[in-house]
């Protein structure tokens, strides 16, 4: 549950004004972007996901660092990616 | 310098681990990191072993399942066998041991006990089931707090009744002024959490420095920040400098995130004193519901034990938190308590010091033994 997972911004929804659809890894889900509205997001920008929630803008550099680095944790991404696929909150 | 072979630029590694030799020189020198997330890649990519041996890594208790202590989980369970309760969690906080087994346990014994990735989750699991009441599980430093937060603004927002937290947030500062007045350890400077610090900024540290007089550099999470971290302490000290610097300020920024800060303000408040696995009572280290948000409080809308529970005397998780042993000094270690069958929090979250130790540490450990880098008994 600690982890921050990079994902980047594919579509704002309109459905709510703090909600926004991004991919990880191919998986795409929607997130919770209110914690960042200082920061102006836009669809291509790339964010660090913490239990739903978009905690911090990254460039593009950091994300794939953050990936890779994830990515060699074994276990620990498989079960939070398994996580971030199965939460249907936004359904 | 077998281990850097496997870093994303072993060339830069080795280059890091030169200067932290040549800065460390004679003299030996005691860091903590403070994050569970630092532990772990500590652990996965051998940083213990390229290190020279004037600098020795202390993990601290930054793994927020790993600092739960076994009355709370005695009172998740208590919550999770109320009669018409959905009981939802994080998946990392179902196998922590209570006095009497687990939430999963609970759940075999007919609970409705449910993981969740998100808070947001739960929110919806109770819009979805509005005859029954369901109780989120909070666990988390500052950067999880704020999504819980969110979540209840929004609870309140749409007027969902049947939503409970049973608040576990804790925060990171007063832990660390306990290790930092604690006798029995001497430490020359920490390795700041990367997460916490995108929350709470770099402020919050400045009296580590001004009132202990010990330097603080918050650190990302590749192998190569971690040591370029420790090349910044080494450098502060061999410069009589005591300062709070930020190599992780790709990600973190000094201010934090004043709206995640502000949502956090807005819901919690602090508690008048927590207890934490292995460190006691700590006065105002933890986060409850403003009375505001009192009718999404489960601690008040439910009676719970709350009875504070002793460790196992076998578990030694406590000295672990503090930094006072390395999880292989404990008597149970890889023994009677592995990750299959954990008797401490340590061993049960892939960021607490023991299942890092176990699933990687080890091999590393073994490793460097037969390669004559390290002396098979602790430093």
């Amino acid at each position: 549950m600690c982890l921050g997972i990079p994902g980047q911004l594919v579509e704002m929804d309109n459905s709510h004004e703090h909600l926004a659809r991004v991919d990880v890894s191919g998986v795409t889900r929607v997130v919770n972007i209110g914690l960042l509205e200082d920061e102006h997001l836009r669809p291509g920008d790339w964010v660090l996901i913490h239990v739903g929630f978009a905690i911090s803008k990254i460039d593009e550099e950091e994300a794939n660092l953050t990936l890779t680095s994830l990515q060699l944790m074994g276990q620990a991404y498989g079960d939070e990616m398994e996580a971030f696929r199965s939460s249907d909150a936004f359904r | 310098m077998r281990f850097v072979d496997e870093y994303r630029d072993p060339a830069a590694a080795r280059a890091l681990a030169a200067r932290i030799t040549s800065l460390g020189g004679d003299d030996h020198y005691k860091f903590m990191e403070i994050c569970g997330g630092h532990t772990h890649t500590i652990y996965r990519h051998g940083i213990e072993h390229i290190l020279p041996t004037s600098v020795e890594l202390v993990h601290g208790p930054g793994c927020p399942v790993c600092v739960i202590p076994m009355g709370r989980v005695d009172d998740a369970i208590s919550l999770a066998k109320e009669p018409g309760v959905i009981f939802t969690s994080f998946g990392d906080m179902m196998r922590v041991p209570g006095s009497q087994g687990n939430l999963l346990k609970a759940k075999a014994e007919g609970a409705d006990v449910r993981f969740v990735y998100s808070p947001l989750d739960a929110l919806r699991i109770a819009v979805d089931n509005p005859g029954r009441e369901v109780v989120f599980f909070a666990v988390g430093f500052e950067t999880t707090a704020p999504s819980t937060a969110v979540t209840l603004l929004q609870a309140r927002a749409r007027g969902i009744s049947n939503f409970r937290v049973f608040s576990n947030h804790v925060t990171i500062v007063p832990p660390l002024k306990v290790i930092l007045g604690s006798p029995d350890l001497r430490l020359d400077g920490f390795l700041g959490p990367g997460h916490v610090s995108t929350v709470i900024g770099q402020r919050p540290y400045r009296f580590v420095a001004a009132e202990y007089g010990k330097p603080l550099v918050t650190a990302g999470f590749e192998p190569l920040d971690i040591l370029q971290a420790i090349a910044m302490l080494l450098a502060q000290i061999r410069q009589g400098r005591c300062e709070i610097e930020n190599q992780y300020s790709r990600v973190v920024k000094e201010e934090g995130n004043p709206k995640a800060l502000a949502v956090l303000r807005e819901v919690f408040e602090p508690r008048e004193q927590f207890e934490w696995r292995g460190l006691g009572l700590i006065p105002g280290s933890a986060l409850k519901l403003r009375p505001a948000f009192a009718e999404f409080d489960a601690e008040l809308h439910y009676q719970l034990p709350g009875i504070r529970v002793s460790d196992p005397k076998a578990c030694q998780c406590g000295e672990v938190l503090k930094g006072v042993i390395k999880p292989w000094e404990c008597k149970v270690f890889g023994t009677a308590c592995t990750p299959e069958t954990p008797i401490g929090t340590c061993m049960v979250s892939s960021e607490g010091a023991c299942a890092a130790y176990y699933n990687f540490g080890r091999m590393h450990r073994e490793a460097a033994v037969a390669l004559g880098r390290t002396s098979p008994s602790p430093v």
